[in-house]
Formats: structure tokens, C-alpha cells, sequence
């Protein structure tokens, strides 16, 4: 099992009966499998903050609950967990927070151990699927015994790598519903006040809990090097390092620091393996223990570990690594072939216009050879940063658009969209409408007509869902035309007042039927590489001609519109065919 | 059984972590200690995908050391030479000798490598290449690679046949199940008739 489908076991186990999430690598399919669950009430949010407040809701009612997200997801909702710290719960809760050292899929590192300290509230960190299951639940319980979220954070290497578990019961729990109390639940600055010293009391308690605790456990050694860490570094450290002892932390903060100094007693010098930042390392500096602690000095603050990095710090042991001769060529990811944004980003390049880029798919227009994403910051920033270029300097919004995809704009791209009408910026902001969220494996949203749990739903109209913002100006087009495209972004961007595009053609994963692949006529082609600019996997050039790649191409025509030569053909029959 | 540890590479939707799945699923109900780490989310888009598979009696880290690996199964031979680090020189690369050009390549940035093969079978102790697309029934569905290369890999591990096929009917949709055991079998019977 991944450590995500152990996390939906757990929950599925431990008694939750609401889980909530907004999708995001690699957190994504802890609620996919946790929906699949007979019991649990599972939906998609439209953004993390939403998830959490709605999490809460649930606890509120006494249901035990479990939010996902990735970790720049918790920057999301940061807002109510720093006060749902302070209310504390009804039904427990936990919060997993799924980082991404090394940055495989996101547009930060950010080390989450960072929020359970700020938010003063406890941290889990399993270091495999078994764990992961386990810690769930224990961190459902220790959720209502003290009275306190939970943060439960993994990371990729816990997220998608499979070990092995049994699964147990579920443990059935009643929802005894919401018990008004506005002393703990309405935070009000004389209510708040109350709550702030029994939320420094309850970390007093919490690190007592967690110097008996199980989950935090002394693994004596022959060696005289002790070693202090969590989540995945434990197994990298323990396979590198077999003969150190090892005080391998589970339930992470408060940190048990009797048990440290108990660890310490027993080594003559400690070694923090950790990933990303110093978080143990410091805390245990600041402790003045007898013996040496090391760390950063060693490891870097950058990326992931490997057992091959310890072994070669520590040790000097250095593998025997096959050299490669010469440069491999990267393969970078791509947009599909026949995928509706290739056209539009070919366009912007075209027009050599500002792109303030989000987060999606259509980021990978930043790539070569399409480069035409010129900023990328989080969810829904295209729109903001757009509005911030105007107000600097209103004659930048003539050469300024923001792309942001369906998903994104209804995560957190409405707001922005709604200060620029509010300021009556004259941004152009194309929403690329692909009707799925796409780039995390094709997950509804409140436009898709579909919950989580597979029942039909309303379908949010993005045009209305403009126009009610108050943009007058709002128009929608095939994102496969590149005339029209070009013509109503060049009409758009000249326009004084806020203006949206919506850019629409389905998700290729959306379609169930493909058009017959177009082909090349070899006597009309002259080699002028325009179609290859497209930066389409299916599109590629031997011998002075462009080949189109019949097995993978999608018809989606594109190319077809870029031969001034007439040598992309539809097959004989097929629609496009008039298309002069 | 000795550990032993897997690297599975490929393009992105080629199949690798479907292919981690199933010889994980075939270990485990063997009573062995198996942890595996798969690409997902924008690093699998159309991009160099790698999956690892680590087989033991007790197993540690999910990623497999650089230099370490046993058994490089690849299901393109760019990604074969890309991945071949993690393999111990005294490894065995199993290779789909398809060309998947990636990007850089197809807009004419660069050329595609020559001598793949030859540099990979110089480094290694055992290099098996084979055009799976040309044998059916990869040929009619070339979504059948990875239980091709999956037919080669079950002479090199110490399961029974039967057991594979077993492990593939759990593992894959029962509508796939059927076209994909003939693909095993004619991975199995590729190396029975090359290796008279």
C-alpha cells in the first residue's frame, strides 16, 4: 500500500466520517481512496482553506475528520488552523500536510514541521505505509484527548512508496452532535484570551504525553553515534547506519526532550539526519546538551536525502557509479499532444506579450519551446500579480495577460479577479478551461457537474460566474482556433477595463473518442519547422520534413493551422477538412 | 532470497508504476519485505518516469542507493541509459530498444543518442534488448511493454511462472488481464527461443 492509501485506511479505521481535501501532488489520493470507503463523507473543496473550515464544521458536530493538502496547500489554510489551535475540537482531527522535498511536483520545498510550532499544536511523522496507517488514528485519539487538531506530515517518499500492512477493523463512532459553547468555539478577543493560556498549557501536557509515547522510541546500537530523526530519513539513516543507535521520533512536537537528553547520555555524539530545515537540530541546540550535535554542518538544507548521501557523508564511502558519456537528453514534462493549451501559449509567445502564469498544468508553458509563462508564483497569483502590473503602470496592462487554469481560478482566482473589477484595473485574464483539474490525475470541481463521490452536481458557469463579479466584458473561444484566439487577446488587452477570455476544449483525459490522426503530405512540406514550434510530443522532423507521430497524435489540429504549405492533412473524410 | 532491487524506468503513462505494483504484489505474498517509490503528478507528465522496487528480507529506504540496483527494466532506451547510475555494474538491464524522443530532441535542439546500446552493454554484466513493439501482441498494443519486459524479468527471479500470472489477475483491470498474460507469455517465450 502508498503511504496515501494507508492514511485513507487509517481514517477509514479510526472512525472518520468526513474527509476533505483540495488535490495537490503528493497528497492527492489520500481522499480518492478515502471516498471510496463505505461511511465516509468525502468532497473536493475549492481550496484548502475551504477544506479545513469545513473539516472544522465537522469536528464542531463531533465527527472525527480528516483534511488533506500539500504543504504549500496549509499556506492556504493557515488562517483557521492557527485559531482552530485555540478552539480546539469536538470530533478529532487531523490535518495531513504532504511535502515535497526535492520538489517533484511543486513550486517550493517548505519544511511543514514548521506549522505544528507555530500553530503549537502536535506533529506525527510516519516513515512508512504501516505507520502512516497507525499514526492516523492515534493522532485521531490524541486529537480529542487534548483537545487539538493534529498535524500529520509526510512527504513524497511516504506519500508514494508502497510497504507492506494489515488492515484492521473500522472502529464505528456516533456523531453526538454540535454542543454549543462560545467561551471555546467563538473566537473573540475576550473569548481568545482565555483560550491562549490553555493552549500553552496544553503543549506543557502534550510534551509529557509525548516522552512516554510509543511513537517516539531509543533504539540502543553498538555504535557511540547516536542518531536523532523522523519520517523517512529514519529509514535512509537506518539503512546507511545500521550500527548507530538511533532515537527515531514519531510524535515530533513538543519534542520529548527528557527523552533526548536520556538518548544523549547514552552516545558521545549526536547526528540530526533530517531533511530540508534544521527543525530538530536547532532544538536540540538550544537544550545545551553534553554531547556534540551535529547536523546542517553536514547534510544540506536543499532536497531529499538518500542512503547513498549518508554513507558518503559519514562514511567517505563513495559508490562505483557507472559514467554515462556525454549529455543525456532531458526529457521534460510535457503538455500532450492534442492537450487545448499548447495553441493558446503558442499564441501569447507569438504576440509577445507579459504572461503572469498559476499553477496547473499549463505552468509547463514556461518550458521550452512554447516559454511564454513570464511569472508563476502559487494559486491564483496570475490574477493579483496582473492587478499589481496595472496599478504600477496602467500602459503594462496593454501587453500584460494572466493564464490560470478552470480549477485554479475556483480555488483562489476569483478574489484577485474581483479586487481588479473592484479597482477597475484594465487586466485581461484568460481562463484556460479544460473542465477537470488536471495536472494531479483529473479530480472535479464545483464546474465539473460531478462530486468526489461520483453524484451529479451544479455546474458553476464561469461566464456568469464573471459577469456577476462585475467584468462586462467577458468572451469565450475555442481554444483550438488560433485566429479567433489571437484576435479576441489582441481586441482584450487594449481594452481600458477588466476583461476575461475563457479559453475551452476539454482535457484530452476528458474524451472517450479520437478523431483519425492527421498525416503529412511529404510533397507539400518544405521544411519550414513552423508546426514544430507548437512543441507537440506527436510533431517531429527527419530529413527536412515534419513526421507526425500517428500513434500518439490527437487530431487536435493545431499544427494543421500553422502550415502555410497545406501539407497537414485530416485524413480523407474527417471534419476540418474544408478548413481553409 | 538475496535482496534484490529493481529500478523500473520509462516515459510518463508507459506503465511503470503498474508494473512496480505487480512484482511487489508477487514478492509480498511470498512472505518478503518489499518497499516501492513511484513518480507521480508533474514529474510524470510525458517526462522520465522511475519506479523502484526493493526486495528483502527486511527493507529500509524505498529508494534504491545509486550504484545499488540489480535489475534495470526499461521500456525505452534513452531512459535505460538515463537511469543506468543506480545500477550496480554487475547489474542486468533489461531494455525496450523503442525510441521515445523527448522534447528537446523533437524541436531539433539536440539529436537523439547513437550507441545506446552498445555503451549500456559495455558497463553492464548482462544487457537483454529487445523490440517489443515488433512482437505481438505489443505490435497490435503497444500499452503491453511493460508485462512484455515483465515475461523477460520472471526468468531472472526466483518465482514461479503460474505465480506471475496469479498476481497479474489481482493486480491489473479484469478487462486488461487477459491481453496482458499473453504479453507475459510472449516475454516468457522470447527468451526460451533466444536462449537455445
Amino acid at each position: 500500500m502508498t503511504g496515501n492509501e494507508a492514511i485513507a485506511l487509517g481514517a477509514y479505521e479510526g472512525g472518520v466520517r468526513v474527509g476533505t481535501a483540495y488535490p495537490g501532488t503528493p497528497s492527492t489520493e489520500i481522499l480518492e481512496n478515502l471516498s471510496r470507503y463505505p461511511g465516509v463523507n468525502c468532497n473536493w473543496s475549492s481550496n484548502e482553506k475551504t477544506a479545513l473550515e469545513t473539516a472544522i464544521g465537522a469536528s464542531m458536530e463531533g465527527a472525527r475528520v480528516l483534511s488533506a493538502m500539500k504543504h504549500v496547500g496549509v499556506n492556504v489554510a493557515a488562517d483557521p488552523l492557527m485559531t482552530l489551535s485555540y478552539t480546539g475540537v469536538g470530533g478529532g482531527l487531523v490535518l495531513v500536510s504532504a511535502d515535497d522535498p526535492g520538489m517533484h511536483s511543486s513550486q517550493n520545498e517548505q519544511d511543514n514541521r514548521h506549522y505544528a510550532r507555530f500553530a503549537k499544536i502536535p506533529l506525527l511523522e510516519p516513515s512508512d505505509s504501516e505507520e502512516a496507517r497507525d499514526f492516523v488514528k492515534y493522532g485521531l485519539d490524541l486529537s480529542e484527548r487534548f483537545d487539538t487538531p493534529v498535524i500529520l506530515r509526510t512527504t513524497t517518499r511516504i506519500s508514494h512508496s508502497r510497504s507492506t500492512l494489515i488492515p484492521g477493523e473500522r472502529e464505528e463512532m456516533e456523531i453526538p452532535g454540535f454542543k454549543k459553547n462560545p467561551a471555546k468555539y467563538v473566537m473573540l478577543p475576550g473569548f481568545a484570551r482565555m483560550r491562549h493560556p490553555i493552549v500553552e498549557q496544553r503543549l506543557i501536557d502534550l510534551q509529557t504525553e509525548a516522552e512516554k509515547n510509543p511513537l517516539n522510541r531509543i533504539e540502543k546500537g553498538s555504535g557511540e553515534l547516536g542518531v536523532v530523526c523522523s519520517g523517512i530519513a529514519y529509514q535512509y539513516a537506518k539503512e546507511a547506519l545500521p550500527e548507530a543507535s538511533f532515537l527515531k521520533l514519531g510524535f515530533s512536537h513538543p519534542l520529548p526532550k527528557k527523552m533526548v537528553r536520556q538518548f544523549a547520555s547514552m552516545v558521545k555524539e549526536i547526528l540530526v539526519i533530517e531533511e530540508l530545515d534544521p527543525f530538530f537540530e536547532e532544538q536540540l541546540l538550544a537544550m545545551h546538551l553534553d554531547v556534540p550535535v551535529r547536523g546542517k554542518d553536514i547534510f544540506s538544507l536543499l532536497g531529499e536525502l538518500g542512503v547513498e548521501i549518508i554513507r558518503e557523508k559519514i562514511y567517505n564511502i563513495k559508490p562505483e557509479l557507472i559514467k554515462i558519456d556525454g549529455d543525456i537528453p532531458a526529457r521534460p514534462p510535457v503538455m500532450c499532444p492534442g492537450c487545448s493549451h499548447r495553441g493558446v501559449f503558442y499564441t501569447l509567445r507569438k504576440l509577445k506579450l507579459n504572461v503572469m502564469g498559476d499553477i496547473g498544468c499549463y505552468t509547463l508553458g514556461a518550458l521550452k519551446p512554447l516559454e511564454s509563462i513570464d511569472s508563476c508564483i502559487c494559486m491564483g497569483a496570475s490574477v493579483g500579480t496582473a492587478l499589481g502590473m496595472a496599478r504600477a503602470n496602467p500602459d503594462s496592462a496593454e501587453k500584460t495577460v494572466a493564464v490560470i487554469g478552470d480549477s485554479t481560478f475556483l480555488h483562489s482566482g476569483i478574489t484577485p479577479l474581483l479586487d481588479a473589477v473592484y479597482n477597475q484595473a484594465p487586466i485581461t485574464l484568460m481562463i484556460l478551461d479544460n473542465g477537470i483539474t488536471a495536472m494531479t490525475g483529473h479530480q472535479e470541481h464545483p464546474g465539473t457537474g460531478t462530486t468526489l463521490q461520483g453524484e451529479a452536481a451544479p455546474a458553476v458557469e464561469l461566464e456568469t460566474l464573471c459577469r456577476s463579479l462585475g467584468v462586462k466584458r467577458v468572451t469565450a473561444v475555442d481554444a483550438f482556433d488560433l485566429k479567433e484566439v489571437r484576435a479576441v487577446i489582441n481586441t482584450e488587452i487594449e481594452v481600458k477595463e477588466p476583461s476575461v477570455i475563457i479559453a475551452r476544449q476539454p482535457c484530452i483525459f476528458l474524451l472517450t473518442s479520437f478523431d483519425e490522426p492527421l498525416y503529412i503530405d511529404e510533397d507539400l512540406c518544405n521544411g519550414c519547422k513552423a508546426c514544430i514550434a507548437l512543441g507537440c510530443p506527436a510533431l517531429s522532423f527527419k530529413d527536412d520534413k515534419a513526421i507526425i507521430n500517428s500513434t500518439i497524435c490527437n487530431a487536435c489540429g493545431l499544427c494543421e493551422q500553422l502550415c502555410r504549405f497545406d501539407a497537414i492533412k485530416y485524413p480523407v473524410g474527417e471534419a476540418g477538412e474544408d478548413n481553409e | 532470497m538475496n535482496k534484490t532491487d529493481i529500478l523500473i524506468a520509462g516515459v510518463g503513462g508507459q506503465g511503470t508504476i503498474l508494473t512496480g505494483r505487480v512484482i511487489a504484489a508477487l514478492a509480498i505474498s511470498e512472505g518478503l519485505d518489499v518497499k516501492t517509490a513511484e513518480t507521480h503528478g508533474m514529474a510524470q507528465r510525458g517526462g522520465s518516469v522511475i519506479t523502484h522496487v526493493r526486495i528483502s528480507e527486511k527493507v529500509y529506504s524505498p529508494l534504491i542507493p545509486q550504484g545499488d540496483g540489480d535489475i534495470l527494466l526499461s521500456f525505452e532506451k534513452l531512459e535505460a541509459l538515463r537511469w543506468l547510475p543506480f545500477l550496480s555494474p554487475k547489474g542486468t538491464v533489461i531494455v525496450n530498444t523503442q525510441e521515445l524522443e523527448p522534447l528537446p530532441v523533437l524541436t531539433g535542439q539536440v539529436d537523439y543518442l547513437t550507441g545506446i546500446l552498445e555503451e549500456i552493454g559495455s558497463k553492464v554484466k548482462k544487457l537483454i534488448a529487445v523490440d517489443a513493439l515488433s512482437i505481438e501482441p505489443v505490435k497490435a498494443n503497444p500499452r503491453m511493454v511493460n508485462t512484455f519486459l515483465l515475461g523477460i524479468l520472471a526468468h531472472i527471479m526466483p518465482f514461479d511462472k503460474g505465480k506471475w500470472l496469479t498476481v497479474m489477475e489481482q493486480e491489473i483491470k479484469a478487462k486488461l488481464v487477459e491481453i496482458n498474460k499473453q504479453s507475459f507469455e510472449a516475454g516468457w517465450q522470447y527468451v526460451l527461443s533466444n536462449s537455445k
